[in-house]
């Protein structure tokens, strides 16, 4: 294994360090290295993040291997800055056995571009009607804690009462897609003054917050831990906020496109836009910034969902659900969170990796650089500003909703576990 | 206006009101009289031409000599040239134009597609007895075999070379001009 | 010769918000002189020979497709009518794919009727001709809007004017209904005041934010309005819960003879068809004298035409 000195970097406190890596672990991290390495990087002008950890991201593998496989959803998470991400049980055949959720983080092991975890499903084949085996998926290799029926909602009351109670044994988190079936049949976009207008059915924002409301008095009452996925409106922040000060263990996560992108833009009906929540108003767009400023939306995680590019060259309502957001959310985290003055780089670092690798009990991983620390680390510049081209992304999906938009910052260098998976802004071929 | 551009007056006020009489006459010498007339002016300076001569052969026929406007807007050939006009509206007198001697009636004679083009609205409209052309100015470069009956004057003009006319309905002062080449 | 500035129409007609007041007003003073054309012994103009118009239909419509076709064949256009029906969004040959197809045909302008909102506005993004939307989904029906304001304007109105000060009432399925939104529009932007009627349900959240009125009782609203618009109701919304029973809409939604009796004398009925007669609207009311839905139809010619007219019968492309 080489050896690496970053020299001349910052740390989230503002200290000007240089990080020595070795074996794996940093071995230094102080203003003048003591030992001497084999390779120098240059960190001038960046911050040095804990690698990022994504608590929401479809690989797609196994089933949809032409929209992404593992291999080239990690490779797009290590450009973005992560080095640990969890992935959806969505895929074909569904993650809700053993065998899959091994097989998905076998597969990211053999990339190694980074940490994958699995999610595991909260009912078989998703279907909503009987629970998946939760507990074999929990011993087995891949060690799943956290159960998702993600795309979509666990609706039956009992059903989310008893995944909640159940996941208790093994320290599991039901993840949960908060969604009214009944009020979003074939819903379109965020309900409101442009849906409207544009004649799309309407995707109301309290079938997320009446599902919210239950589950976390559901939570409360069996003593669980819930998560709520991709948070998208005021009124669910507002209801968050209460549980919280209720002392109920919920966390939630909103996504880095429902911080900066707003539903007028569907007005151009290019599915680019359609996404499951939907892009809501300005005014969510205020509160979901805010909730996540004072720790009541407790991370940023990208729900990543790629889709070739016949899913979206159509009519909207034809298209599928869906945006990439891995290469971007760091970038996109600053221009909405931090440019603002929202957020300091050390809570970046609490909300994109150290919080989310908590709420996944993803071991070794969110951890803040230390002495003696995994060597997972992501070196960002702040100050470089670049337009974003849908072609460049390396994702095998080019659905981004942030084409043509200016986006501060870039990913410098990336250290997985001691290797580098970027160095100079360039992917190091594994 | 034509910054740089020579521009010279060829007719003044008494000279466009001498030569409409002067048309009027002859409109009445060649048709034996005014009975059975029907002029038509081409939008936009031809109808209110056409308007000023029914009112001068009225005026010395001692009678009410009908006029109306023919757009031809539909049937111009070079459509596909510019952006799509607005229609003027088509105004013919009760009575149409069966059995008629329509005279048409345009400010200026060029390439001769205009009244081509007219000529194929009139179709439309019925069928007259006969047709018959009056312009105020025939300037020549004609690409389609037309001629006028009465003419108002005769201008040899260079092709590039613009030909303004102007008449006090729309443009406050009765004139025609020519302004030099190349001018917008 | 002189030349004209004239106003110049969007390079597609997706959405009546894509016009401006002029714009609007320039298709209906043109449709009022094509409508001569219909009473001419011949009503064949050249204006449009050699262009192609494709009529892509992707639900059946036959009256809008043929008077789209009469407008077109009245303007010498050569029509192709491709009809794709059942070809759903998600199987068969894509929209985008058909673009293509219909462009490398030489097609100068498609005519779209589409199930999907949306659709036109993607349509024209696929492909060099001009498109003309002929509804999308429940987004909205341009050319529908348009003859219903040249209707209106024929008996309420005059030739270079707009609806200023008129009082408009629309009824029934608001939320479903393309031909609402593009009438609001187009009625708002010609100085009309519109009066929606419909039960809640039918009426989309968000309407706030539309330059209209909103009411539930048609009784109040009857004798104030110059005009009134029933929209087609389908009964399969009642299995939706829209509303109770196709009975109680039509008790007291519907347009009936006692209903009729309470608009002013001159006050004009339209309905954008086809009829449920006995559901939204009675048989006396549809046929009765104030009764202007016939006229809608022949008027539907017209109105195309000016939009062909305005959209084709120039160089296509420089506009804005």
């Amino acid at each position: 294994m080489s050896t690496y000195l970053i020299k001349d970097v910052e740390l989230v406190s503002g200290e000007k360090v240089e990080i020595g890596i070795a074996d794996g672990v940093i071995m230094e991290l102080s203003n003048k290295a003591s030992q001497s390495y084999e390779n120098i990087l240059d960190g001038s002008g960046c911050i040095a993040l804990p690698g990022l950890v994504d608590l929401h991201t479809h690989l797609r593998e196994p089933g949809r291997e032409d929209a992404e496989t593992v291999l080239t959803g990690t490779r797009a998470a290590a450009r973005g800055g992560y080095t640990a991400v969890f992935a959806m049980a969505n895929t074909d055949p569904v993650a809700d056995t053993a065998g899959v959720v091994e097989q998905v983080v076998r597969l990211g092991k053999e990339a190694g571009w980074c940490q994958v975890f699995a999610v595991g499903a909260v009912t078989k084949d998703l279907a909503g009607e009987s629970m998946a085996e939760l507990g074999a998926m929990a011993h087995s290799a891949a060690q799943v804690r956290v159960f998702s029926d993600d795309g979509k909602c666990v609706s039956d009351s009992q059903m989310m009462r008893r995944a909640l109670e159940y996941v208790r044994q093994f320290d599991g988190v039901v993840a949960q897609h908060a969604q009214d079936p009944k009020l979003t049949v074939n819903a379109q976009m965020n309900e409101g003054t442009v849906s409207a207008r544009l004649g799309l059915r309407g995707w109301p924002a309290v079938a997320e917050e009446a599902i919210i409301a239950r589950d976390v008095l559901l939570a409360s009452h069996v003593k669980s831990r819930l998560h709520i996925c991709h948070v998208s409106t005021a009124g669910s922040v507002d209801i968050i906020r209460w549980a919280k000060s209720r002392g109920i263990d919920v966390t939630a996560e909103v996504t880095p496109h429902h911080l900066l992108l707003s539903d007028d833009l569907v007005e151009s009906y290019d599915p680019k836009f359609k996404v499951n929540p939907p892009l809501r108003s300005s005014e969510d767009i205020a509160a979901l910034r805010m909730g996540l400023a004072d720790g009541t939306i407790d991370i940023v995680a990208t729900d990543h969902a790629p889709h070739p590019a016949e899913d979206k060259e159509c009519e909207w309502a034809g298209a599928a659900n869906g945006m990439i957001g891995l290469e971007t959310a760091l970038s996109v985290v600053q221009k909405t969170m931090v440019d603002t003055g929202l957020l300091t780089w050390s809570q970046v670092a609490d909300r994109m990796s150290i919080t989310p690798a908590k709420i996944g009990r993803a071991i070794g991983q969110g951890i803040a650089l230390a002495v003696g620390a995994p060597a997972n680390i992501t070196i960002y510049d702040p100050s470089k500003n670049k337009v974003v081209v849908a072609q460049e992304q390396i994702s095998k999906s080019k659905n981004t909703p942030f084409e043509g938009i200016d986006l501060p910052g870039q990913v410098r260098h990336v250290f997985f576990q001691g290797n580098p998976t970027m160095i100079s802004t360039e992917m190091v071929a594994r | 206006m034509n910054a740089g551009k020579p521009v010279k007056t060829v007719l003044e006020q008494g000279d466009i009101s001498r030569a409409l009489t002067r048309i009027a006459h002859e409109i009445i010498e060649k048709n034996r009289g005014s009975e059975n007339l029907l002029l038509l002016g081409i939008p936009t300076r031809g109808a209110y031409l056409a308007a000023r001569l029914a009112k001068i052969i009225g005026s010395i026929d001692k009678r009410e000599i009908p006029n109306g406007v023919l757009d031809i807007t539909l049937h111009r050939d070079d459509l596909r040239s510019r952006p799509p006009r607005a229609l003027t509206p088509t105004v013919i007198p009760t009575g149409g134009v069966e059995g008629k001697i329509v005279v048409l009636v345009d400010d200026v004679l060029f390439s001769g597609r205009t009244i081509r083009a007219a000529l194929d609205a009139l179709g439309e409209v019925g069928r007259p007895a006969q047709v018959q052309l009056a312009v105020l100015v025939d300037r020549g470069h004609r690409q389609l075999p037309i001629r006028a009956d009465y003419v108002g004057k005769n201008l040899p003009t260079s092709a590039d070379e613009i030909v303004r006319v102007s008449i006090s309905e729309i443009d406050e002062i009765d004139q025609i001009v020519i302004a030099g080449a190349n001018e917008s | 010769m002189s030349l004209e500035v004239v106003t110049e129409l969007p390079r597609h007609l997706l959405s009546i918000g894509d016009l401006n007041h002029d714009q609007a007003l320039l298709i209906l003073d043109t449709a009022e002189e094509l409508a001569k054309i219909s009473d001419a012994p011949i009503k064949k103009l050249p204006t449009l020979r050699g262009r192609t118009i494709v009529n892509l239909f992707y639900e059946d419509s036959t009256r809008t497709r043929i008077s789209f076709e009469a407008a077109a064949k009245r303007l010498s256009a050569d029509v192709i009518n491709f009809s794709a029906k059942g070809s759903s969004v998600s199987k068969g040959e894509s929209l985008k794919d058909t673009a293509l197809t219909l462009q490398a045909m030489g097609a100068d302008a498609v005519v779209l009727r589409h199930p999907e909102s949306g659709a036109a506005n993607r349509l024209a993004g696929w492909t060099n001709g001009v498109v003309i939307n002929a509804g999308d989904g429940t987004h909205e029906h341009p050319t529908q809007a348009l003859l219903d304001a040249f209707t209106i304007r024929r008996h309420l109105g005059s030739v270079g004017s707009d609806l200023k000060g008129k009082h408009i009432s629309i009824v029934g399925d608001v939320l479903h209904s393309r031909v609402a939104r593009s009438n609001v529009l187009l009625l708002n932007l010609l100085g009309a005041k519109v009066t929606l009627v419909a039960p809640p349900t039918l009426i989309p959240v968000g309407v706030e934010s539309w330059p209209v009125e909103v009411s539930y009782a048609i009784d109040e609203v009857l004798p104030e309005v110059d005009a009134v618009m029933m929209l087609r109701v389908q009964s399969e919304r009642m299995q939706n819960s829209f509303f109770p029973s196709t009975r109680e809409y039509s008790r007291l939604f519907g347009l009936n003879l006692d209903r009729m009796n309470l608009l002013q004398k001159g006050a004009l009925i339209l309905h954008p068809g086809p009829m449920n007669r006995g559901l939204e609207i009675s048989a006396e009311c549809a046929d009765g004298v104030q009764s202007v839905i016939l006229e809608q139809v022949a008027n539907g010619v017209s109105v195309r035409m000016a939009v062909l007219y305005l959209l084709l019968g120039g160089n296509i492309g420089v506009g804005s």
